[in-house]
């Protein structure tokens, strides 16, 4: 594991940065893009794993461990909204026939 | 140090991929491959806990979650409807002025030293344990709570009420 760790010592924080803000943009675009719900509840997963790359990155900077500690929270409440947001799109699938968000357009105006 | 820039290159190739493929099933696949390019980057920053967990939890339990609702709903009917061709460049332009405007702004920030792990066993399951049970401890026992509201929410709304619509 040493001889692991030693590959990321000359990594800058910047690419860290960069890389999350790029995987960040992705996962909005995707929010943007697509109209299947469910692959905008995986633009929205897409996001959270940037942040939690970026937090890991930052935590091991500082050398506080904190950091990892949100990470975990993080992943406990993607598991809640992914459960709670797949079962929503599984009763507006039988009530609608389709997972088309534009059918949802009610509360729009 | 390579091998850090070619997994970010992974990384950003297969997201890339999950937005642009056509059939669900595969851009759940390649969200996969993307999840595992966090794991080698989780093991790359010595936080083994985070990566073993990032392994069960997304790609074992959340990714599952994913393919069991897309088998439940059939959509081999009828393909998605595709958006209008200016709605398309104006989402990639929007996507892409976020990313330009975060890099630049980050950039003139001018933090660009290297990142270099201090503590060896900072990202193990003792170290982490002992900083999750202490300092944490409530808000640990309040993401139980969480959890449990989540189960019981996601229960309620997937099961069929056809009582209620007899009644009404």
């Amino acid at each position: 594991m040493e001889s692991l760790t030693s590959t990321i010592q000359a990594v800058p924080l910047n690419h860290y940065i960069f890389l999350s803000a790029i995987i960040f943009s992705i996962g909005v675009m995707g929010v943007l893009l697509r109209r299947n719900a469910i692959v905008i509840f995986m633009s929205v997963e897409l996001m959270l794993n940037s942040v939690n790359l970026l937090l890991t990155a930052f935590s091991v900077y500082r050398g506080d461990a904190a950091g990892q500690v949100f990470v975990f929270f993080i992943m406990a409440l993607a598991a809640a909204e992914v459960a709670v947001g797949l079962a929503i799109i599984v009763m507006i699938y039988r009530n609608t026939n389709s997972i088309d968000i534009n059918v949802l357009n009610r509360l729009k105006w | 140090m390579s091998t850090f820039y070619f997994i970010a290159f992974l990384s950003i190739f297969f997201s890339i991929l999950v937005i642009s493929a056509k059939n669900p099933v595969h851009s759940i696949l390649y969200l996969v491959i993307t999840f595992f390019t966090f794991t080698v980057h989780y093991i790359l920053l010595n936080a083994q806990f985070l990566a073993v967990v990032n392994f069960i939890v997304y790609m074992g339990a959340i990714l599952v979650l994913f393919l069991y609702t897309l088998m439940l709903i059939n959509l081999n009917k009828e393909a998605e409807p595709v958006k209008p061709f200016m709605v398309k460049i104006s989402a990639v332009f929007g996507g892409g002025i976020l990313a330009v405007a975060l890099i630049s702004s980050l950039k003139s920030l001018g933090v660009s030293d290297p990142v270099v792990l201090k503590n060896p066993n900072l990202g193990l399951v003792k170290n982490l344990g002992k900083v999750l049970f202490n300092e944490f401890l409530l808000p640990f026992e309040i993401s139980s709570v969480l959890l449990l509201s989540a189960m019981v929410g996601a229960v309620l709304l997937a099961t069929k009420e056809k009582e209620t619509k007899a009644t009404i």
